[in-house]
């Protein structure tokens, strides 16, 4: 599976990475070459085997539905770029 | 006595319990050591306050009796792990100045234990990379050379500023993660030990993470005895991370009898690769040898789906990482980008991620967005974990047909130059992972031990494999052929 620079900037697009239309064919290439590298994968029987979902088999453990931890806006904002009145600040969403 | 920072953790353990050190000596002289090598660019955050105040109340803690054997021991600790107050930023210029409100679980147990923290040490950035040039602290450079040359080599990567602190005399121990071989293949280039436990026996809870079915934390240690009383005490169940095992933690340094009489050691025949270089290949068949003589029985073994852990791991792990990484938007921690007039939210994202992640990772997010993207997922992200699934029951297959731990090299090579992959495609540097990765995809525990020297003079380490769970067995296997190989070079201080 080849990527085209058109491929390229839906990826970044999607991974929220600006990407500089002069640098989009050099990402292609790069991104071609790592698929090519993981189509090995075509050589593998993998008929009637379940994708892996859990490395070692366990119960994934359940705990009360009660609050553990709260009330510390403070120390949750204090690595913002932008916090204000108790809340991150981010460029307008909404016209 | 030597130097107290040349001391093992084991060899400090026993000297503080006798009186005949302090915590605070010992903290001291690492701190010096710390501070004279700059050039290695190990450290990237120092703490000699918390160091030492740490260590005043662990000589207490010695002096009132009974303290743990992690007690008054200086380490370095992974720019990985979140430690309260501390800039904890994954080699990242996302997250840059980001000091966290926590402390993580692996570096909470060890200061409870005692443990003296001297500062933050550094890595691939988001643990991404095999030589520890995509640290956005410019590369760790390895104190090892090659005879006769000055060139600057790799420490390896990830863990490659804990792995050129251990080596270099340092720190005690430091903490190392392991997403594919991050721990193993440092510990490897340096010729110190490096263990990645079963998943689940660390917990992830504060390590930023990369993929987090894969990534396991663990100790990296001067010997193989140090490995063990490090890793019990970094190891347990966590409430916090739902996938820690709620198992118990058994007495690793105990289990150290030296005896494997009657042990069945596997030698995966997929292991040999086209091109492997002579010295790797002599380095295993002695290893094997070895064990051997020491009571073992050497069994050549299958583990057919090998060749696909490679191409598998580069689905799996950026999948994943594109996932994790999603929350480095400018919003809630670090770096936030300088906008232009007009520009939204998406903006703000886009430029945000695009300054702040160096090329490896935007490349392995864009990958991983790609595997995840909806046409793709099926070829791609379904099919890797099929073949994941494949990889674990190789090993499952061997274990129950009564091997007990599995010899391999631990790295395709020695160390190579900073800068000599520079020109290389992406595929080469991944290929670093070639014998440590199917450890991760199986969730198995793996450890690295210095073996040999190459003809440059290079350490070369060997990997062996155990069952899930039984990391002190494995690290009797280790144990056994540490002692057999006796390897005791250490690289001449040029720094």
């Amino acid at each position: 599976m080849s990527i085209d620079t058109q491929t390229a900037r839906k990826v970044a697009h999607l991974a929220r990475i600006a990407v500089k239309d002069e640098d989009l064919p050099a990402l292609a290439r790069e991104l071609s070459g790592i698929l090519t590298f993981m189509e090995q994968l075509n050589e593998v029987d993998v008929a009637g085997i379940e994708p892996m979902t859990s490395v070692t088999p366990m119960r994934l453990k359940r705990r009360q539905d009660v609050v553990t931890e709260g009330g510390m806006a403070e120390k949750i904002l204090s690595n913002a770029p932008d916090a204000r009145e108790g809340f991150f600040a981010v460029p307008k969403v909404v016209e | 006595m030597s130097n107290l920072n040349e001391l093992t953790i084991a060899g400090a353990r026993d000297a503080l319990r006798k009186g005949d050190t302090t915590a605070v000596a010992l903290t001291e002289a690492c701190l010096a050591a710390v501070a004279d090598a700059g050039r290695l660019n190990a450290f990237v955050h120092h703490t000699p306050e918390i160091a030492l105040s740490q260590a005043k109340a662990a000589d207490q803690r010695i002096a009132a009796g009974n303290a743990p054997s992690m007690c008054g021991i200086p380490l370095g600790i992974k720019d990985l792990f979140c430690t309260k107050g501390v800039p904890s930023q994954a080699a990242s210029r996302i997250l840059a100045g980001f000091r966290p409100e926590y402390e993580s679980t692996v570096t909470t147990q060890l200061f409870d234990a005692g443990a003296v923290m001297l500062g933050k040490l550094s890595m691939d950035e988001f643990a991404m990379g095999s030589s520890n040039e995509t640290a956005c602290y410019g590369p760790v450079v390895s104190p090892w050379r090659r005879a006769g040359d000055t060139a600057a080599l790799t420490p390896g990567g990830s863990s490659g500023g804990s792995a050129a602190a251990v080596s270099a005399d340092l720190c005690l121990g430091a903490t190392g993660t392991d997403t594919g071989g991050s721990i193993r293949q440092p510990a490897a280039f340096t010729g110190i030990v490096g263990i990645k436990p079963t998943y689940g026996r660390v917990s992830r809870w504060g390590v930023v993470a990369f993929a987090s079915s894969l990534d396991q934390a663990g100790p990296m240690t001067k010997t193989v005895r140090d490995a063990a009383i490090m890793l019990g005490a970094m190891a347990g169940h966590d409430p916090k991370d739902s996938t820690s095992a709620d198992l118990a933690v058994p007495d690793f340094e105990a289990a150290l009898t030296g005896d494997i009489r009657g042990k069945v050691i596997g030698i995966p025949r997929e292991y040999r690769m086209e091109g492997m270089p002579a010295e790797i290949e002599a380095l295993w068949n002695r290893g094997a040898e070895m064990l051997r003589d020491a009571g073992a029985t050497i069994r050549d073994i299958s583990l057919p789906h090998t060749k696909y852990a490679l191409p598998a791991y580069y689905v799996v792990a950026p999948a994943e990482a594109s996932s994790n990484l999603a929350r480095y938007d400018g919003v809630r921690y670090g770096h936030r980008a300088k906008l232009a007039q007009g520009d939204g939210i998406t903006e703000m994202y886009e430029k945000t991620r695009a300054e702040g992640f160096g090329k490896e990772v935007q490349r392995r997010i864009m990958i991983g967005t790609y595997v995840l993207s909806a046409g793709f997922y099926d070829a791609y992200y379904n099919r890797a974990r099929k073949v994941r699934a494949l990889i674990k029951r190789d090993f499952e297959t061997v274990f129950a047909e009564g091997v007990d731990a599995i010899l391999t090299p631990a790295t395709p090579s020695a160390a190579f130059g900073l800068g000599e992959m520079a020109d290389a495609d992406p595929v080469a540097m991944y290929l670093n992972d070639v014998f440590t990765v199917t450890v991760n995809l199986a969730g198995l525990p793996g450890v690295a031990v210095p073996a040999g020297l190459d003809k440059q003079g290079l350490p070369l380490g060997l990997q062996l494999i155990g069952r899930p769970w039984e990391e002190g067995d494995l690290l009797n296997h280790a144990y056994v052929l540490e002692r057999a190989a006796g390897f005791v070079s250490k690289p001449a201080k040029w720094w």
